[in-house]
């Protein structure tokens, strides 16, 4: 804005300072509580200054975890998740990428009905199908397995879509070109097409990462067996404890825990994620 | 390097919209042909169905004397340069010049030493390693060209190379393409809707219309005997003044002149075939008012409104005009340069 109103300018920032406190001021609070021993929060007073058990707690989280609710030790539900996560994502963009490939770049009989049936199954995420999908897979014995926490999650409309939206943006004499050089379709999808999507691959496995990370329901379902727990159900089961207090500060601990991987994507991916949703490399 | 040939070449789109109808056409070795219409007339579709990016529906194409109709554009060794250089985004000049040859598993000494040749010709060295965005529009034209010229096809194809730069560059572009194609002495087809580039570029010029060859020669043949009405009106700027032989004659109540052959119903004159002033022995007089005055330099183009024309009559006047616009201009057509023509077939009659 050229126009210089101080009154403004003190309103803006007071809004933006109170959304900043109500988004931050709980997960400042989680890394607080995470801090102190198990009774401080059940007092009554909530402490907001750090208190002298982090590293006990966050030691005994990642050691041995919370026999009390079943959870096992975190650095083994880190690993589930991240191993999940990982698969999830890795598999979406593959799929998808490939599949956006086909419907773009080649004619087939049935090309558009494919396309179509593709993008119905935006209507039909995993809570939707969730009793046929975990019968499938109960049926195929994937049930307590990482295959089965990822399979049924990888089919992707959303990323085949935005695949295809990007192709459709490339240049046709690009392909034109590559064809007159000698690359046949395979060749040109490795060194042109693949080579220009990489920015948008990053944006995409940011947001698959997290999407994957933050699953809740379908790994509460697959899994009975702590070998495969994942952190984000983990810490439902240890904050949900029958016949004692919740160890709030075991739990929080898991949370800044399980947070962090989250954010560490976004930090580090952050200039690849940017650049993959608003530039376009033609 | 090799002549290129077609014979009754067909192109018919799904759907049964005939784009080409039976085409004839041979290219000599060495040759430079340009083909030139206005859009729609087939004449990209037609460059790239030699390059083999269009499946040929009916009919031949050979390249060097053997049929290529159901080869991959790789596979009939020709390069093409695009109206929007499609070079690879991501890759380096260098990667660029090189991919074509890496994907033939040419050696590397030889592609190191074919790129550094194509480099200095094009003086584009000082790029190799930037990337296209990084280069101007005529920097990026030069590594089109390069990407062609590395790979030593038997055939260049160029799809309207020249229309993405500004009229300047154009220029200088076109005298390098001709200077470098007569100096590879690689056979060339080039297309373009500009009729100057397709003047100054050809060494034999193909005028298509609506899917067919309306006439194939040296671009002077084509300006000084276009075969018909349409070649008439194309090639030439400004184009050819057309009139009806009945208006005209009305308009000056000259009797029939005799040099022009029977059955003539229209007869074409350039602009800068008419003279000014009134005739002499046997030539046309008409007298009109001056519309427009386009001064364009050295010569000015007058539009001259005649009663009982349709359309105002185009004139080259050498050097500077003085004459003023809603001023009166006799003026005449001299019988020799009168172009005949057929109103029933468009075509030229002698």
């Amino acid at each position: 804005m050229v126009e210089n109103r101080p009154w403004l300018n003190v309103l803006t920032h007071l809004v933006l300072v109170v959304g900043v406190i109500v988004i931050a001021f709980p997960v400042y609070l989680a890394v607080i509580a995470s801090t102190h021993d198990e009774g401080a929060f059940l007092r009554g007073v909530v402490p907001l200054l750090p208190g002298p058990h982090l590293l006990d707690n966050y030691g005994q989280m990642l050691s041995q975890g919370m026999s009390t609710s079943g959870a096992p030790p975190l650095t083994l539900m880190l690993a589930n998740s991240l191993v999940m996560a990982i698969a999830i994502a890795v598999a979406k963009i593959a799929i998808s990428i490939i599949s956006a490939y086909a419907i773009v770049y080649f004619r087939f009989p049935l090309r558009t009905l494919a396309f179509w049936t593709i993008f119905i199954t935006l209507m039909l995420p995993v809570e939707v199908r969730i009793i046929p999908t975990f019968k499938v897979v109960a049926d195929l014995g994937l049930l307590n397995s990482y295959a089965g926490l990822t399979i049924p999650l990888i089919a992707s409309a959303t990323a085949t879509f935005l695949f295809r939206q990007f192709f459709l943006t490339v240049p046709d004499e690009l392909m034109e070109a590559a064809r007159v050089d000698g690359a046949g379709p395979m060749k040109f999808f490795r060194d042109i097409l693949l080579p220009l999507s990489r920015t948008n691959m990053a944006a995409l496995f940011v947001i698959l990462f997290i999407y994957g990370w933050m699953q809740y329901l379908w790994p509460l379902l697959v899994t009975t067996d702590t070998k495969f727990y994942t952190v984000v159900m983990g810490i439902k089961r240890m904050a949900a404890v029958a016949d004692a207090d919740p160890q709030w500060n075991l739990v929080m601990a898991a949370v800044v825990l399980a947070m962090l991987p989250p954010v560490l994507i976004v930090v580090f991916m952050q200039r690849l994620f940017v650049k993959g949703l608003v530039e376009t490399e033609k | 390097m090799a002549a290129i040939e077609l014979s009754g070449v067909k192109k018919t789109y799904p759907g049964g919209i005939e784009v080409i109808h039976g085409l004839d056409l041979a290219i000599a070795d060495g040759e430079m042909v340009v083909l030139v219409g206005p859009s729609g007339c087939g004449k990209s579709t037609l460059l790239r169905m030699i390059a083999g990016l269009e499946t040929i529906t009916d009919g031949t194409i050979s390249i060097g004397g053997a049929v290529v109709n159901r080869r991959e554009p790789a596979e009939r060794d020709v390069a093409m340069v695009f109206q929007n250089y499609a070079l690879y985004p991501h890759m380096t000049v260098r990667g660029n010049l090189e991919y074509g040859l890496r994907n033939r598993g040419t050696p590397r000494a030889e592609i190191d030493a074919r790129v550094e040749a194509a480099a200095r010709t094009l003086e584009i060295a000082p790029f190799l390693d930037r990337k296209p965005r990084q280069l101007s529009g005529g920097q990026r034209q030069r590594v089109a060209m390069g990407r062609a010229i590395v790979r030593q096809p038997k055939a260049f194809l160029f799809d309207e190379p020249l229309s993405n730069l500004d009229a300047k560059l154009r220029g200088q572009m076109r005298i390098e393409i001709r200077r470098l194609q007569r100096a590879l002495g690689t056979t060339s087809v080039y297309v373009t809707h500009d009729q100057l580039e397709a003047m100054t570029l050809a060494d034999r010029l193909v005028v298509m219309n609506g899917g067919h060859i309306e006439q194939v020669g040296k671009p002077t043949e084509l300006y000084d005997r276009p075969a018909s009405l349409f070649v008439a009106g194309f090639i030439g700027s400004p184009p050819m003044n057309l009139i009806d032989i009945e208006t005209l004659r009305a308009l000056t109540g000259a009797a029939f002149p005799p040099s022009l052959p029977v059955g003539t119903d229209i007869v074409g004159i350039r602009p800068d075939a008419i003279m000014m002033g009134p005739a002499g022995g046997g030539d046309i007089s008409i007298s009109g008012v001056v519309e427009l005055i386009e001064p364009v330099g050295g010569e000015s183009h007058l539009y001259v409104r005649v009663a009982g024309l349709d359309q105002a009559m185009v004139i080259v006047a050498q050097g500077r005009s003085v004459l003023s616009e809603t001023g009166r201009l006799d003026f005449s057509l001299p019988v020799a340069a009168l172009h005949p023509f057929s109103r029933a077939t468009g075509k030229r009659l002698r």
